[in-house]
């Protein structure tokens, strides 16, 4: 697996990528730290190059699939073949061979004219729901916070791209575990998305993205220091910040000089390209059930001492009257 | 006060009974409807069970029946303690279904916690979880049909 980036890449980065590279990872979010590490995005420095989109499929180019065709039937039918195989060169969106792309918005806010690009790719929630809602383990949360597919696991039933709020995994056909199962009966495929680079961060290095960016875009640290960061930029740019509670959190942090209300009816949204909508925490609502869970057992245990109470009590009446009668 | 009135509670079947297989129900099918295969094979297609492939919606039905079984569980429980343990007993089949019950319990406890904000698991602990909670529910689907199919009972009076 090449853990190095490209001349090309690096070249396209410039010379600015170097000094980030070789400063690495704030060793407070290191792998040996469990300190949940985010990214902040400054889309007003962003000015939509292409160079993170074509270093992140460079670096990740050996986790992409290589799918065994033909593919075996599935049953039943309605079940889709998704084949991104012979469209590799996609980059207009994502796809399990693209796991970033450049998402642009022309706007106009108070009345100036804006022309914005915002890298896309997984936000990597800081409570998950395609790694706590997936029912075979296959996805993942590194104590350092990233959440990534094991594609040797995932059978591809797509359900973390359904409880995504950003649909953010895609599926591709004719890989995976599945194959040496049921294939036409169960599974369809491997889902990917952005693991931000998880073996580079291991080894202290910079995700590819942050790396090769030549305007700084982007900047990776312990999420509350990010935070502050993001904080600190808004302020001074008078901008606005995505990613903060969106889904209860994420760690990927965006800073926009124009509302991200105004700039989600500016960007192309659909398949394999997120929206910029307010989301609200998934896995608040099942969160606060589990506290019924632990009032459960002293309901059960109450309502049985209850009854004991009351009947003991009727057998009592029952047992005077008796002997009044006697 | 008389200590022992378990002549008037028993183990029969009565609308707690009732609760029992409702909440049974609803815990098996919101428990399949985890994976992806309602949807896949037409069963959420069947007017009325459109719910069972939507996953958010399953797992808030999910954690609902699970609090009522503990729930319930805790209220058999004490009252076979309190009292009932005088006339009856458990039978081999109702140690077999209530291990399960305690397995399923355990396991899916673990499981909300792993679900909380901030906890983090390891993947493997996770992968385990999930399984084991898999199998003993299996298991307990093939015990209640067992006991179903060979009138097996929970208790057996003390002779």
């Amino acid at each position: 697996m090449p853990q190095s980036i490209s001349r090309r890449s690096f070249l396209k980065g410039g010379a600015a990528a170097c000094a980030l590279a070789a400063a690495g990872i704030p060793s407070e979010g290191s792998a040996e730290n469990p300190a949940q590490l985010a990214t902040l995005l400054d889309i007003s420095k962003c000015i939509g190059c292409g160079a993170c989109v074509e270093a992140c499929r460079e670096i990740n180019a050996p986790k992409f699939p290589e799918p065994k065709k033909p593919f075996p039937a599935m049953y039943p039918q309605r079940v889709k073949v998704e084949d991104w195989s012979d469209k590799r060169e996609e980059s207009e969106r994502l796809t399990p061979y693209n796991w970033l792309y450049i998402q642009s918005a022309l706007v106009n806010y108070e009345g100036k004219d804006y022309n914005l690009t915002l890298p896309r790719r997984c936000m990597h929630c800081v409570n998950p729901p395609c790694v706590k809602l997936c029912p075979w383990g296959a996805a993942k949360q590194l104590p350092n916070g990233i959440s990534r597919l094991d594609s040797d696991l995932c059978l591809g039933g797509a359900k973390c791209k359904e409880v995504c709020p950003w649909s953010i995994p895609q599926r591709q056909t004719g890989t995976g575990l599945y194959l040496d199962i049921l294939p036409s009966l169960v599974g369809n495929g491997v889902m990917y998305k952005c693991d931000r680079c998880y073996d580079r961060v291991a080894q202290g290095k910079l995700p590819a993205c942050v790396e090769v960016c030549p305007e700084k875009v982007q900047e990776i640290g312990p999420r509350e220091e990010i935070l502050r960061k993001a904080h600190a930029l808004a302020k001074e740019k008078k901008g606005y910040i995505y990613g903060e509670h969106e889904n209860g959190g994420t760690n990927t942090l965006y800073v926009s000089p124009v509302p991200f209300e105004v700039l989600n009816k500016a960007i192309e949204t659909g398949s394999g390209k997120p929206h910029l909508k307010k989301v609200a925490d998934s896995m608040k609502q099942g969160n606060n059930l589990a506290t019924a869970m632990i009032l459960a057992p002293l309901a059960g245990v109450a309502a049985a001492f209850g009854n004991f109470y009351r009947k003991a009590k009727k057998n009592d009446r029952g047992e005077k009257n008796e002997s009044q009668s006697v | 006060m008389n200590p022992n009135p378990s002549k008037s509670i028993g183990f029969r079947k009565g609308s707690l009974y009732w609760l029992y297989v409702l909440i049974i129900g609803f815990i098996v099918l919101s428990g399949f409807a985890q994976m992806p295969i309602f949807k896949r094979y037409y069963i959420a297609d069947i007017p009325g069970l459109g719910w069972l492939a939507q996953y958010y919606v399953t797992h808030v039905i999910h954690y609902i029946a699970a609090a009522l079984l503990i729930a319930l569980v805790f209220y058999r429980a004490s009252e076979y303690f309190l009292s009932a343990r005088f006339d009856v007993r458990l039978t081999l089949s109702g140690y077999l279904r209530g291990g399960l019950i305690v397995g399923l319990i355990i396991s899916g406890v673990l499981l909300v916690i792993r679900n909380l904000a901030g906890q983090n698991f390891s993947p493997l602990i996770i992968i385990y979880l999930d399984l084991i909670h898999i199998v003993f529910m299996l298991l307990f689907l093939f015990a209640l049909l067992f006991s179903a199919l060979f009138k097996k009972k929970w208790t057996k009076p003390i002779s």
